[in-house]
């Protein structure tokens, strides 16, 4: 928006300009320095790190033993986000723009009903479903018991039909642990956790679609699941990136369903070892615990530079 | 109904995993269930366990390795309370303050709006682990600021000195503690981008013509923000409000983190914290599943009456 300062002289006007400038570096000080303190102190050696002026770079003993140390420690945790993550983002995405289509595109009574179950789905606390998710993961779909099991005798499909252990043989030849099948219960509960907010970003993005299009390919007498594949899709590319981009960055951010639905440290997630990092008895290590959190922030930091402005998009909607 | 393929799979989905389990877990907070998860017994139900989180007391199913008396969840309501209503409206102030600043025709306004939006990025989890840091009384910066104001190295997360006191500004037991204080600060620091994106969209919203018709009245800037301007902000400011305040409902990644435990101690509890501690510590579920109902209500008496202003003015 462009102000015209008309009245008040230069003088005046370029006095509120400083102050105007002053004051937005000022908040860049204060929305940075928690982070540039924690860089800092994440590459000082133990001698280095006084305690004196933490937000200084590390003049005198400067390392970087800290970050591969937190690396090595948060490894398993990083490559058990990523089996998560991937799958997780990708599936909400597609559902998401699935119930968009089937809300927006083409129009039934009713619709704004279950729209509405849809979005107050954004708004629900975890913690309203824990105890249930809880049971139901580990008492009436423990996928991870009969995976073990299924390795053993083979499995039966509601004693249909038999998969042979053969099958599930590949799966561990492929490098996939027992542990591994913990993370598939995360992946669902994430996705249809996610699934609200993506349909809220489609459905928006749908709504401003021209009709003509839909309706021309229908007069030609198109499917609408060919409208979908030719149409809808092609021109959702946009609204993926910004969906994807905000579903990477709350799944890998989060920490209560993990806590809660993995019990098993070795399919930990990185959030729930980046809690335990740097905490021994004998005190907290604040350099390795800055450096694993860097690390463990990585991904998404990485994501918000690069598609800074997708990001944004993404929350404001 | 043709176009059930597409959104009745999704549906489903949400419908098990969100609307399932909450009724689920309604029915599982009148059982007794506690300590062992795969045998609850259906059969009696009763509000025994909302009794109890209203009134404290000791349950039918009292168990003793926990402690069999239980305590009301007033205090955590209270702090649930003190967090959202302080974190929102000091998030919402500042993020107007910003995108009023950030709209006002400057350079590098990418740049500054990029910064001012990074923490939100970031992980509860890696925010509470700087802010740890932050507040740490031995090394921290905020300590070493204290220091330059000549105050001493002070406690700031185990520190439950209340600075804001319910009696100052008339309000019955609604304390802001140092460690509360603290906590709402960090997630300011974290979350107020949020407002300011949501705000910047606003303003951009508003025709020029707002703007340059106040100026040819000859309204002063602060006048024709407050006047003009700001008014216009209505619906920026209830769906930053409601988003905002669910967020702080969601606060327990970042408490968990900053304690490394389930218990933060009292004056830092929210009834977030104290469900999962409940669930998860005690094994006392059917109690904690009573909790996650008050919260749910909780987010639902926000979230309902904003779904319904949208739904009347045609937006959903």
């Amino acid at each position: 928006m462009s102000q015209n300062e008309s009245d008040g002289g230069l003088f005046e006007q370029s006095w509120s300009r400083i102050s105007l400038y002053a004051f937005l570096l000022g908040m860049v000080v204060f929305y940075l320095i928690p982070i540039e303190t924690g860089l800092a102190t994440s590459l000082k050696t133990q001698e280095a790190f006084t305690g004196r002026y933490p937000y200084l770079p590390p003049l005198q003993g400067a390392t970087f033993e800290w970050w591969s140390d937190a690396f090595f420690s948060l490894l398993d945790g990083l490559i058990n986000s990523l089996i998560l993550v991937i799958p997780a983002t990708v599936l909400s995405g597609l559902f998401g723009s699935m119930a968009a289509y089937g809300l927006t595109t083409i129009s039934w009574r009713g619709q704004v009903g279950i729209y509405s179950l849809f979005v107050a789905g954004i708004f629900i606390p975890y913690q309203a479903v824990l105890v249930p998710l809880t049971v139901f993961w580990y008492n009436i779909v423990p996928i991870q018991d009969w995976w073990l099991e299924s390795v053993a005798n083979g499995i039966s499909v509601f004693g249909l039909f038999e998969i042979p252990s053969t099958f599930m043989f590949l799966g561990w030849e492929l490098g996939f642990q027992p542990y591994h099948w913990q993370l598939i219960s995360l992946i669902i509960t994430h996705t249809a956790y996610g699934i609200p907010i993506c349909a809220l970003l489609f459905r928006a993005h749908y709504k401003k679609l021209p009709d003509e299009m839909v309706e021309a390919a229908r007069l030609d007498g198109a499917s609408i699941r060919r409208i979908y594949r030719r149409i809808i899709l092609p021109l959702s590319v946009p609204m993926f990136a910004v969906v994807f981009i905000y579903q990477f960055t709350q799944i890998w951010n989060d920490l209560l369903f993990a806590l809660i639905l993995v019990q098993n440290n070795e399919a930990a997630v990185v959030t729930q070892q980046l809690v335990d990092l740097g905490t021994s008895q004998s005190g907290t290590n604040f350099p390795l615990r800055m450096a694993g959190a860097f690390i463990a922030a990585l991904p998404t930091l990485l994501v918000y530079v690069v598609f800074g402005d997708k990001f944004a998009k993404g929350v404001a909607a | 109904m043709r176009s059930a393929p597409f959104w009745l799979p999704p549906f489903l989905l949400v419908f098990l995993f969100v609307y399932g389990a909450i009724i689920w877990n309604f029915v599982i907070s009148l059982t007794n269930v506690s300590n062992n998860l795969s045998t609850i017994d259906y059969t009696n139900l009763d509000i025994e366990n909302y009794e109890i989180a209203f009134s404290g007391g000791t349950p039918s199913w009292a168990r003793f390795d926990v402690g069999s008396y239980i305590e009301p969840i007033w205090n955590a309501a209270q702090n649930t309370i003190v967090l959202m209503v302080a974190f929102a409206i000091i998030c919402l102030v500042l993020g107007l303050w910003l995108a009023i600043l950030i709209d006002r025709d400057i350079r590098f306004e990418n740049t500054f709006r990029t910064v001012y939006l990074l923490p939100m990025s970031l992980s509860f989890v890696v925010t509470a682990k700087f802010w740890a840091f932050m507040y740490n009384s031995e090394y921290g910066l905020v300590n070493l600021i204290f220091e330059v104001f000549g105050f001493g190295p002070i406690q700031i997360i185990q520190n439950s000195d209340i600075i804001v006191g319910s009696s100052m500004i008339g309000i019955a037991n609604l304390d802001l503690s140092v460690k509360m204080a603290a906590i709402v600060f960090a997630l300011i620091w974290q979350y107020s981008g949020y407002a300011m994106v949501v705000y910047l969209a606003g303003l951009r919203a508003i025709p020029k013509e707002h703007f340059e018709a106040a100026r040819v009245d000859g309204a002063s800037t602060i006048r024709m923000y407050w006047r003009v301007i700001i008014p216009q902000l209505r619906t920026a400011t209830v769906s930053a409000l409601v988003v905002l305040m669910v967020f702080s409902l969601k606060a327990f990644d970042f408490i968990y983190s900053l304690y490394g435990s389930y218990n933060p101690g009292s004056s830092a509890d929210i009834l977030a914290t104290r469900m999962v501690r409940e669930a998860y510590q005690n094994s006392r579920f059917a109690f904690a599943s009573a909790i996650a109902i008050i919260l749910f209500v909780m987010a639902l008496s926000i979230v309902a009456p904003y779904l319904y202003s949208q739904y009347k003015r045609g937006e959903l």
